[in-house]
């Protein structure tokens, strides 16, 4: 390995920078969302393991803990979304000037947010729903 | 004049056209996962129960138990291009980032293969 200066050079960054924010953002609830692809894996062999196996699992998925899983994952899949489509808009050579990356920034903040409210209401009738 | 390097040009290396793969393989895998993710989370959430029996009859639906499939692989396939470009940027020194590149590698070939195995399994009516 080179011991050539890599990048991110994470502390040259100004991490109040809408830039940086919104891409370390992006890292971040990807990286979150993995952890949640295991529990949906957990989730899929445990019904496959029988009824015995998923009620065992339901109360481990039921926990309080778990809950805020939820909530957490909610929240970086709606902001992983959309700055996600904003990635793909600019890999068509589209948006990338300063005025307009600034302006979709906010707009993945609003976006996101308007998803995550939508999904938290869709998942609070969800439970009322199975109650 | 050549912009190659003198150790480059003498061991014959050269571009091997393949430096955007994983890029663009993270680009498709995102593009599917637009649909794929919101089909799966407005699916969950329109479930009446969450209980076994409302989840296997789901799961064995011939077009459930398909974008399920698609759905695990492809976000597990998404997930390993994202957490390897992490570790290739956070993880320093050539053992510890071979490593766990290693072991990122194998999670989620086994994450993969978990989901799709129980999906299979409740879908062709093996599961207990």
């Amino acid at each position: 390995m080179s011991t050539r200066p890599l990048s991110p050079h994470l502390s040259v960054y100004r991490m109040s920078r809408y830039t940086v924010a919104t891409s370390f953002f992006n890292r971040v609830t990807g990286v979150g969302l993995s952890a949640g692809l295991l529990l949906l894996v957990y989730w899929l062999t445990s019904v496959a393991a029988g009824a015995r196996a998923y009620a065992h699992a339901q109360r481990l998925l039921g926990l309080p803990l778990t809950r805020l899983v939820y909530a957490g994952l909610i929240v970086a899949f709606c902001y992983h979304l959309i700055a996600g489509l904003r990635h793909l808009v600019w890999d068509t050579g589209h948006a990338l000037e300063r005025a307009q990356s600034r302006r979709s920034a906010y707009l993945v903040v609003a976006l996101s947010i308007a998803l995550m409210l939508l999904l938290a209401y869709g998942a609070w009738r969800a439970v009322v729903r199975a109650l | 004049m050549s912009l190659r390097s003198p150790l480059g040009r003498v061991l014959g290396l050269g571009a091997a056209r393949e430096g955007v793969r994983r890029w663009w393989q993270q680009r498709l895998t995102s593009v599917a996962l637009v649909p794929l993710s919101i089909w799966f989370v407005v699916s969950l959430l329109a479930l009446p129960s969450l209980n076994h029996a409302t989840v296997a009859a789901w799961m064995s639906q011939t077009w459930t138990a398909l974008l399920l499939i698609l759905f695990v692989v492809i976000a597990a396939w998404h997930s390993q291009l994202g957490v390897r470009e992490v570790v290739e940027d956070y993880v320093h020194g050539a053992g510890s980032k071979a490593l766990t590149l290693v072991v990122v590698s194998f999670a989620h070939v086994l994450l993969a293969a978990a989901g799709v195995f129980a999906v299979l399994r409740v879908a062709l009516g093996a599961a207990p």
